[in-house]
């Protein structure tokens, strides 16, 4: 028997870090195999390449910081970090624009603010926005689908993600938000841009995009799964999601020629992934179900104002940064109500029943 | 709008589901048959409050149920001898306290007959004074049986003086492990509601309501059955959910009223009692016989035989732990009360007291605790909070040495149950954290009022030497003047003398 003092609760939930992180990992892995499937070698090329570096780069860090690596590493928060980064690449990108991506989320985004827990940004949004601004070019080859085993040889998928010379042309073209965003610059009409818009294919993810973000129908999965397995709660989720189907409806039923309508709003992976799976993010989101409602239509609303009237097509990142900003303040101001206290804090007063 | 109201003034806020190891013992009827041990150590103090006074001396004879120690001062409580024997000695022996610090404590050498005190058995207990009823209670040694061991007749009285209009019987039993209450009210439901009937009356109050959790079907049944015909006492099932058993909880629950944070339930016209208060209560009353024994959970990983067994006050720990055939070799922690509050014992050479709820050998395997990690904040310690605090936050703070910013965000409404440290995915020990704080405080608060003493002490000595040393100056001022004044005057005698003596001689030439 031990004298050491010890303080209840002498018992502990069977919850852990690592297994929150693993159920993350695993719903996002049907989106992911998806892409590859759609995209062949090259994306699981990439995939591996961005989460092995995540890995690395952690273990390095940890290391700088005089901790033992292992008991850090196996939290999975690098390997969820890494699938993040990846998913939100364009699939045909090379190798080292997935290197670069897990660099800048992990030391950027994460180890400089004190590991894991600490950051103020989102690591995987904060590399996807950095990588946008300084690799335009790479982080906009938007790659045909072109299923596993059915395009390219192995050696030429290989060339594509390791290799130096690779033309993408002629097999590249825009994404609809990208389209729509290049196609009202040159004054033509919605009717017109969205002529060959498949809303069915686009809700399974049968089209041009991000890694494993074309596949609204099984990252929404991947979030009900989560909800329903008590890792997220539906309030952020939902406040992103409803902020920007009311804002979209409001518009369109302004102007049906000029904005787009709800469900190519709303039927975009990449904005699945941000509601369920980036805004959920714990460390940089607020912690009250009122804060977390604040946050989500927030970044809803940023969101829409970027695809509606910003420079870049899709605004995903950009709004979930900005509001990682905010979250502090959120956090300041939106506390629980103390038992038997108003919310200033003064304790309520007598009221005789 | 009432959307709203609902979210501001939840009726149940938090907690926790916990793994309740309950089916363990709720099953077993209480045991009865655990043999008297050859001695019985009755520390004096088992209660909130003044330690008791002991009134008996090394070598007296005692027979059960006999007064060992009398009550001091308004908030304290009696003890009694739990069986017949000889007063052995009155020694400092550890207490059953995480520190296991030596209090006073009467020893009884126990003679095997149990033999009791005559007493009279009161006809007809529902029809006395109210004043009497607390009287009894309080003679009787009864406390709070959940564990706050608050003198009971206080309670009692105070209620009949704050127009107390609501009983609350507390019958939650949230934490995991327990079901001494849960025993109690499936066998001896009759006692309890005459308890509680005594309770209504000693206090005046109009309507009982007893909340039991949904897990105890029996207990709910039995105790329906047994209170079917009273028309003042409703008994409501309540959700399972630790803390259920948070007095402030259980209220909100049934009544939907919150306790003002500075306030007591008193301010609101109810007095929260637990289920097994009620049970001690009756006994008193009714059968004349004072708090000397009660119902103790004794299980966990450890024990060979989980039961709920009826035992001395008093008795050894280990001799309890022997008669449910725990093996020790296995035990990593020994834990009095619940497994979320309850206090670790670092040793079971300790008795038995009122406040012993549990007895809990908990294997290696029971209290697993993982490595601690990084908080990620998922603020799931934020849900899991029944008092709507920060934990996550206040840690932060208290890690950081900044206790009064951890004050601000409401460390003060802290009431240390637990469930933040249950549900942290970190396994960060947030409780800790806060009575860590807690403490702190108060050793601060000591500190400054010392500090605070001794500037005031050093102000006084300083003030008072200045007035001896103004004193001591206008004494010699005084002096001084009265010697220039005599000298004056001697001078001025002196002058008016020889100016007469001129005049006179003046006067003699003009005669």
């Amino acid at each position: 028997m031990n004298s050491k003092p010890v303080s209840g609760p002498h018992v502990l939930t069977v919850r852990r870090v690592d297994a929150i992180m693993f159920k993350v990992v695993v719903a996002l892995l049907p989106a992911v195999g998806f892409g590859i499937v759609l995209f062949g070698l090259p994306a699981f090329y990439l995939t591996v390449t961005t989460v092995a570096a995540a890995l690395l780069v952690e273990a390095v860090c940890l290391n700088l910081k005089g901790v033992r690596v292992m008991p850090y590493l196996s939290d999975g928060s690098a390997v969820l970090t890494g699938l993040l980064v990846a998913m939100t690449l364009p699939p045909w990108a090379p190798w080292w624009i997935g290197v670069l991506g897990s660099v800048i989320a992990i030391i950027l985004g994460k180890q400089v603010y004190g590991g894991l827990g600490q950051n103020l940004f989102n690591p995987a949004m904060l590399a996807r926005v950095a990588l946008l601004v300084t690799f335009p070019i790479e982080m906009t080859s938007w790659v045909d689908v072109s299923p596993l085993f059915t395009g390219i040889s192995l050696a030429d998928s290989f060339g594509i993600t390791f290799g130096q010379s690779y033309s993408l042309d002629g097999i590249t073209g825009a994404t609809t938000l990208g389209a729509v965003k290049t196609g009202f610059s040159q004054n033509q009409t919605l009717s017109v841009l969205l002529s060959d818009y498949s809303g069915f294919l686009a809700f399974i993810g049968w089209e041009r995009g991000s890694l494993g973000e074309t596949s609204s129908l099984l990252i929404l999965l991947g979030g009900i799964w989560l909800i329903r397995q008590g890792i997220i709660q539906w309030t952020m989720p939902l406040s992103v999601l409803a902020s920007i189907a009311l804002l979209s409806t409001l518009f369109f039923a302004i102007d049906s020629q000029h904005y787009l309508s709800p469900w190519v709003h709303l039927n975009s992976g990449a904005l699945m992934l941000v509601a369920f799976f980036i805004a959920t993010d714990y460390v940089t989101s607020p912690n009250t179900p009122l804060g977390q409602i604040i946050f989500g239509t927030g970044c809803g609303t940023l969101i829409f104002i970027i695809r509606t009237w910003g420079g870049y097509p899709e605004g995903t990142g950009f709004a979930i940064l900005l509001m990682n900003a905010v979250t502090p303040l959120i956090d300041h101001y939106i506390k629980p109500r103390i038992y038997g206290r108003y919310r200033d804090g003064k304790p309520i007063e007598i009221q005789n029943p | 709008m009432r959307l709203l109201e609902f979210l501001e003034n939840p009726r149940l806020r938090g907690g926790i589901h916990t793994d309740g190891h309950k089916l363990l013992t709720s099953g077993k009827p209480i045991e009865t048959g655990l043999p008297i041990p050859k001695k019985l150590y009755i520390p004096v103090q088992q209660h909130v409050g003044k330690p008791a006074e002991p009134v008996v001396l090394v070598g007296d004879n005692v027979l059960k149920g006999q007064l060992l120690a009398h009550s001091q001062g308004t908030i304290s409580a009696p003890v009694h001898a739990p069986s017949s024997g000889t007063i052995a000695d009155v020694v400092d022996y550890p207490a059953p306290h995480p520190s296991a610090l030596p209090i006073r404590t009467i020893v009884i050498e126990t003679d095997g007959l149990d033999q009791w005190q005559e007493s009279v058995v009161v006809q007809e207990p529902y029809k006395l004074d109210p004043e009497e009823i607390c009287l009894r209670v309080g003679a009787a040694g009864v406390v709070g049986m959940g564990g706050a061991v608050f003198p009971s007749s206080v309670k009692l009285s105070l209620g009949r003086k704050n127009n107390i209009h609501t009983l609350i019987i507390n019958a939650g039993e949230c934490e995991p492990y327990l079901t001494c209450d849960d025993r109690l009210m499936q066998e001896r439901a009759r006692d309890v509601v005459g308890g509680i009937r005594l309770m209504l009356r000693g206090m005046g109050a109009e309507k009982a309501i007893i909340g039991i959790e949904d897990n105890k079907p029996e207990a709910f049944q039995a105790m329906q059955k047994a209170c079917f015909s009273i028309a003042n006492i409703t008994i409501q099932q309540v959700p399972t959910r630790y803390p259920m058993g948070w007095d402030r909880q259980m209220l909100r629950y049934l009544t939907g009223w919150e306790i003002p944070a500075d306030g007591r339930a008193t301010d609101i016209g109810v007095v929260i009692h637990n289920v097994g208060t009620a049970y001690a209560v009756y006994r008193a009353v009714c059968q004349s016989q004072p708090l000397i024994s009660r119902i103790v959970t004794v299980s966990g990983g450890a024990v060979g035989k989980q039961m709920n067994v009826e035992v001395l006050i008093g008795t050894l720990m280990s001799e309890v732990l022997n008669f449910c055939h725990v093996d020790k070799s296995k035990i990593a922690r020994l834990v009095m009360g619940g497994a979320m509050m309850g206090d670790a014992l670092p040793f079971a050479e300790v008795p038995v007291v009122k406040a012993t709820s549990a007895i809990l050998a908990l294997t290696q395997e029971d209290i697993e605790v993982p490595d601690v990690k990084p908080c990620i904040r998922c603020s799931s310690c934020i849900t899991a909070c029944p008092a709507g605090l920060l934990p996550l936050e206040m840690a932060s703070r208290i890690r950081a040495n900044k206790l009064d910013a951890a004050v601000d965000l409401g460390l003060k409404d802290c009431i240390s149950c637990g469930c933040c440290s249950f549900v942290c995915p970190s396994n960060i020990p947030l409780v800790q954290y806060f009575k860590y704080a807690s403490g702190e405080l108060f050793k601060r608060q000591q500190i400054q009022h010392k500090s605070e003493q001794t500037k005031r002490l050093a102000e006084d000595r300083q003030n008072r030497m200045e007035r001896i040393r103004l004193e001591n100056e206008a004494e010699a001022r005084r002096v001084m003047e009265a010697r220039a004044a005599r000298a004056r005057e001697a001078e001025l005698a002196n002058a008016q003398a020889t100016q007469i003596k001129p005049e006179n001689a003046a006067a003699e030439e003009a005669v």
